[in-house]
C-alpha cells in the first residue's frame, strides 16, 4: 500500500477546506499523480462538519476507513480530535489550534476540550503532531480567510503527499482569486516554515 | 461558457460525480431535463439549470418528482432525449407515473436518475431503488466510479431508445459526491423539437390498452435481459476459482482489497453495471467456474437473491453468500474489526470489504490497529443549526410562546426547519416524508385532544403539502398549519420553487404563485400572515389562530437570511449585549442563535455572524441587547 497516500481533511463549514481540496486536486494533476476525492458536506452552511477524503496514487476507492489515514489535517482543534478514529500509530496529524467552539458549548451541552491536553493525546497516539495557530498566521499573511492556505503549507512541509510546494503554489495561482494570490502564497509559506520548525 | 459544455473530446477534467453525470447527458445530446432537487442529486440539476441559461437545453425545477417525470414522459414520447433527476425517495413520489410509463414506453431516450443515499447522510431512509427495476420492469444501470458515470449516460440513452423504454440510472452518494479526472467525449447535437404522433390505443392506458401494453413490456424485458447478457457494463475481470459478484462503489473497494490482500490471481470479479434484468446466463457461467462465491453489494441483498436463484436453476450447489451470515460457515463473520460480515445497514468502506473478503476466503488480512480512543475526552457535538438570523427560529419561538399552557403536537416537514426539532427549540414531533405535516395533522387532531400545530416550508407546500390541506378543509379537521415561507428552496441550496420571485435571479418568463392566494382559494376558514421578526405581534396572531376551531393557516413571511445576503448591498446593523445584561440567558436558552457565544460566563454576540434580525433584542427581559451604533 506504500504507493498510496490517504489524507483526511476535517473542518467546520465556512473554513475554506473545499478550496484547499480543490487546490490539492489541481496540484496532483500538475504532478501527474492520480487523485480521487470524496466529500461529505451535507449541512456545511448550517455550521456542520465538512469531511474530505483524498486518496493519492493508484487506488480506486474514494473514501478512507477508520484507522487508515496516513495524514489527518484538522482545521479546528476539537474536530481534529473527533477525527482521531481515522488514525493509526503511523498517522501524521496537522491541526489548527484556534478553536471554533460548537454552539452546544454555549448552551451548556458540552465542554470544549482543553487545548494542551488535546495536543498531548494526539501526540501520544500518532507518529507526529504539527500544531499551529493558523488564524494568527493567516492574519500575518494579510487575510484571516487564508487559514486554509496556511494549513496547506504545513501539510506539504511533512513531505508525505506526492506533490511539491511548487505544484501547490502553481495550483494556488490558478484556483484562488487573482486578488488573493499573493496573500495566499504568503500564507502557504508561513504554514510551511512554521511546520518545519516543529 | 459553462465548463461542462467544453467541446474538447479527449481532454481531461476533474469532475464531481454529479458534474460527470450532467456532462454525460450533454454528450448524449439531452434536450430536456426536469427535476425536483434532493441531496445527493442536487448538483446534477444545478448544472443543468446553469447550462439552460446559455444553451438550447430546456431545464425546469418541477413542482415535485411526479410532475418532473410526467413532463419528461411527454417530451420523450415526442421523440426528444430527456432526463429526469431526483433523489431515491423522489422516485416514490414519481412511482405512480413510472409504473404505467413503463407500459407506454418512450420514443426518444428517457433516463431517470435516482440518487440513493446509503447511511442516510441527508435522507429520511436508505431504501434500495434497484427494486424499482423489478417492480416496474425497467432496465437499471449502476456506475462504479465518477468516470464510468459519465460514460454510462450516453449508453443509457441508447439503451432507452433501442428498448423504447425509460432507463433507471441508479447512483449512490459516494458516486454523486466523489471527484475524479474524467476524459471528455464528443458532444452529440442537441435536438430540441419533436413531434407527437397520435396513437390512443397505445397511449391511453384504459384497461383494454394496458392488457396489451403489459405484454409489450414483458417482451421488452426479455429483450433487455438479452442486452444485459452482452452489455459491456457486466464484465468479468481476473481469474481464479473464488468468485465475487459486485456492483456500484463496492467494485472500487474490491479492486483495492484484492491487491492489498495479494489474491488478484485467486479471485475473479463479476461486476454488474446493468443490474436489471440480471444477466442470468453470464451469472450461471460465472458460478459454474467458481468453487465459492461472495456477493458484495450495499443495501438490500438484491443481487444475492438473484444469484442464488440462478444457481438453483443451474443445479449448482457451491457456497454463495453476501448478507445471510447465519449459514456462512465457521470462519466467515468472526474476528472482524468492525461489523461481522456485510449488513443491509449503511454504507460499505474499503476496510470492511477487505476484511470480509479475507474472512470469507480464509486468507490473512493485516489490520492496522486504529488508535485507542478510550481516554479521549468527550467532544461537544456539532449538529447543524439554523443560521444566525434565520426567521424559522423566530417563528418557532413565537409558536412556543403562543402555545404556552396548551398541550401540543408539532408535526413537521422536510427542509431547513426540520432542524427546529433539536433542543432548545424542540419544535418537531413527527415526520415521515415530504408533505406529511398537513396529512398527519389531520390524524393527530382527530384522535387526540391535543392542539396540533404543524410546520411546512414553501417548496414542500407546493411539492405535496397542498393535498393534505385540501383534505383538512374538506373533512373539517382542527389544527393550525404554519407555512414557513422564506421565498426559496433553502435546504438543498437555494433552488427556485413556484412561489419564488425569479426576477431576483434576473430570470424572466416565469410565473409566481402566491401561497396566500392558494390557501384562500382552498377555503381555509382562518388565515393570517406574520412577519416573524416582529415577535410580539406574531405571538398575538398565532394565539388567535390556535384559538380557532377548525383549520387555520398562518403564513410566516421572511426571506431566507442566507439567500438574502446575496441581494443586500449593506448588512443590517449588528447587535451587542450591553451592561444591562443580568445573565438570564433567555437569548441562548430559548433562541440558541449561533451568533451567541460565552466569554467569561457572559453572553456575547459575534458581530460578523449577527444578521441584525433583532429577534433576541425583543426576547431579552432586560432590553439589554442593542444595535451597534454606526
Amino acid at each position: 500500500m506504500s504507493e498510496i497516500t490517504r489524507l483526511i481533511i476535517v473542518a467546520v463549514g465556512g473554513q475554506g477546506n473545499l478550496l484547499s481540496s480543490s487546490v490539492l486536486g489541481e496540484a496532483a494533476l500538475l504532478a501527474g499523480i492520480p487523485l480521487r476525492m470524496s466529500e461529505i458536506h451535507g449541512m456545511a452552511q448550517r455550521g456542520g462538519v465538512v469531511e474530505s477524503a483524498l486518496v493519492f496514487g493508484n487506488a480506486q476507492s474514494t473514501i478512507i476507513s477508520d484507522g487508515e489515514a496516513d495524514v489527518l489535517l484538522g482545521f479546528e482543534p476539537s474536530e481534529t480530535l473527533r477525527a482521531l478514529n481515522k488514525c493509526n500509530a503511523r498517522t501524521v496529524v496537522i491541526t489548527n489550534l484556534s478553536p471554533l467552539p460548537p454552539f452546544t458549548v454555549a448552551i451548556g451541552k458540552g465542554v470544549y476540550p482543553d487545548i494542551a491536553e488535546l495536543q498531548q493525546i494526539i501526540r501520544a497516539k500518532t507518529a507526529r503532531l504539527i500544531a499551529l495557530n493558523a488564524v494568527d498566521l493567516a492574519k500575518t499573511a494579510g487575510n484571516v480567510l487564508s487559514v486554509n492556505m496556511v494549513l496547506l503549507g504545513a501539510l506539504i512541509q511533512t513531505g508525505i503527499l506526492p506533490v511539491t510546494a511548487d505544484h501547490v503554489k502553481q495550483a494556488i495561482r490558478t484556483k484562488t482569486k487573482a486578488a488573493f494570490v499573493d496573500i495566499n502564497t504568503r500564507a502557504f509559506d508561513l504554514g510551511f516554515e512554521t511546520a518545519s520548525r516543529q | 461558457m459553462h465548463k461542462l459544455l467544453t467541446d474538447q473530446p479527449g481532454a481531461t477534467m476533474v469532475l464531481l460525480g454529479n458534474e460527470a453525470i450532467t456532462r454525460g447527458a450533454i454528450e448524449a445530446g439531452v434536450a430536456v431535463a426536469t427535476t425536483y432537487p434532493g441531496t445527493p442529486s442536487s448538483e446534477i440539476s444545478l448544472n443543468f439549470f446553469q447550462i439552460s441559461q446559455e444553451s438550447s437545453l430546456y431545464f425546469e425545477y418541477s413542482t415535485n418528482e411526479k410532475v418532473a417525470l410526467e413532463v419528461a414522459a411527454a417530451t420523450a414520447n415526442s421523440g426528444v432525449r430527456s432526463m429526469c433527476v431526483m433523489k431515491h425517495v423522489g422516485l416514490n413520489v414519481a412511482a405512480d407515473a413510472l409504473m404505467t410509463l413503463a407500459y407506454v414506453g418512450v420514443k426518444g431516450g428517457l433516463v431517470i436518475i435516482t440518487a440513493d443515499d446509503p447511511f442516510m447522510f441527508s435522507s429520511q431512509n436508505e431504501q434500495d431503488n434497484r427494486y424499482y427495476g423489478k417492480l416496474s420492469g425497467l432496465p437499471i444501470l449502476e456506475p462504479s466510479s465518477v468516470e464510468e458515470a459519465k460514460n454510462m449516460i450516453p449508453y443509457a440513452f441508447e439503451l432507452s431508445e433501442s428498448l423504447q423504454e425509460p432507463v433507471i440510472f441508479r447512483t449512490t452518494t459516494r458516486i454523486n459526491h466523489s471527484t475524479a479526472p474524467v476524459t471528455l467525449g464528443a458532444i452529440r447535437d442537441r435536438v430540441c423539437k419533436g413531434d407527437f404522433t397520435k396513437d390512443p390505443f397505445n397511449y391511453v392506458t384504459v384497461p383494454a390498452v394496458s392488457r396489451k401494453l403489459h405484454v409489450k413490456l414483458l417482451a421488452n424485458l426479455d429483450k433487455a435481459a438479452e442486452l444485459s447478457e452482452t452489455s459491456p457494463y457486466n464484465f468479468v475481470s481476473g481469474s481464479g476459482v473464488w468468485g465475487i459478484v459486485c456492483n456500484g462503489v463496492s467494485f472500487a473497494y474490491l479492486c483495492d482489497a484484492l491487491r492489498d490482500l495479494g489474491i488478484q490471481d485467486k479471485v475473479k470479479l463479476l461486476r454488474i453495471g446493468f443490474s436489471h434484468p440480471m444477466p442470468s446466463k453470464l451469472i450461471k457461467g460465472f458460478l459454474g467456474s467458481c468453487e465459492k462465491v461472495l456477493v458484495v453489494e450495499e443495501g438490500e441483498p438484491y443481487m444475492e437473491e438473484a444469484v442464488k436463484a440462478f444457481a438453483q436453476e443451474a443445479g449448482l450447489t457451491l457456497p454463495i453468500n453476501g448478507k445471510s451470515q447465519q449459514d456462512a460457515g465457521s470462519t466467515f463473520g468472526k474476528d472482524l474489526f468492525w461489523r461481522p460480515g456485510f449488513s443491509r445497514l449503511y454504507e460499505f468502506n474499503p476496510r470492511l470489504v477487505r476484511q470480509v473478503v479475507a474472512a470469507y476466503f480464509g486468507v490473512p488480512c493485516k489490520v492496522e490497529p486504529m488508535v485507542d480512543l478510550s481516554n479521549v475526552p468527550e467532544i461537544p457535538q456539532r449538529p447543524p443549526n439554523l443560521c444566525a438570523g434565520c426567521s424559522h427560529r423566530a417563528t418557532f419561538y413565537e409558536v412556543k410562546k403562543a402555545a404556552e399552557g396548551l398541550s401540543t403536537i408539532y408535526p413537521t416537514d422536510i427542509g431547513c426547519y426540520t432542524l427546529g426539532f433539536l433542543p432548545p427549540l424542540s419544535m418537531g414531533d413527527f415526520l415521515i416524508c415530504m408533505g406529511s405535516s398537513a396529512g398527519t395533522s389531520c390524524g393527530f387532531s382527530k384522535v387526540t385532544d391535543k392542539k396540533v400545530v404543524s410546520f411546512i416550508g414553501d417548496s414542500t407546500f407546493f411539492h405535496s403539502g397542498i393535498p393534505g390541506l385540501v383534505n383538512a378543509v374538506f373533512n373539517n379537521h382542527n389544527f393550525t398549519l404554519v407555512i414557513l415561507d422564506n421565498g426559496i428552496t433553502a435546504m438543498t441550496g437555494h433552488q427556485p420553487n413556484p412561489g419564488v420571485d425569479m426576477g431576483l435571479m434576473n430570470l424572466q418568463g416565469y410565473g409566481q404563485i402566491s401561497i396566500e392566494a392558494v390557501v384562500r382559494a382552498l377555503g381555509v376558514p382562518h388565515i393570517a400572515i406574520i412577519q416573524p421578526y416582529k415577535v410580539k405581534k406574531s405571538i398575538e396572531t398565532l394565539r388567535e389562530a390556535f384559538n380557532f376551531k377548525g383549520v387555520s393557516v398562518v403564513i410566516a413571511q421572511e426571506m431566507c437570511t442566507l439567500y438574502a445576503k446575496g441581494f443586500k448591498k449593506t448588512k443590517s446593523r449588528s447587535y451587542y449585549i450591553s451592561d444591562k445584561c443580568q445573565n438570564h440567558r433567555d437569548c441562548i436558552s430559548q433562541l440558541a442563535c449561533p451568533a451567541f457565544f460565552l466569554d467569561a460566563e457572559k453572553v456575547k454576540i459575534d458581530p460578523v455572524m449577527c444578521s441584525g434580525c433583532a429577534v433576541c433584542a425583543q426576547v431579552c427581559p432586560e432590553n439589554a441587547i442593542l444595535p451597534i451604533k454606526a
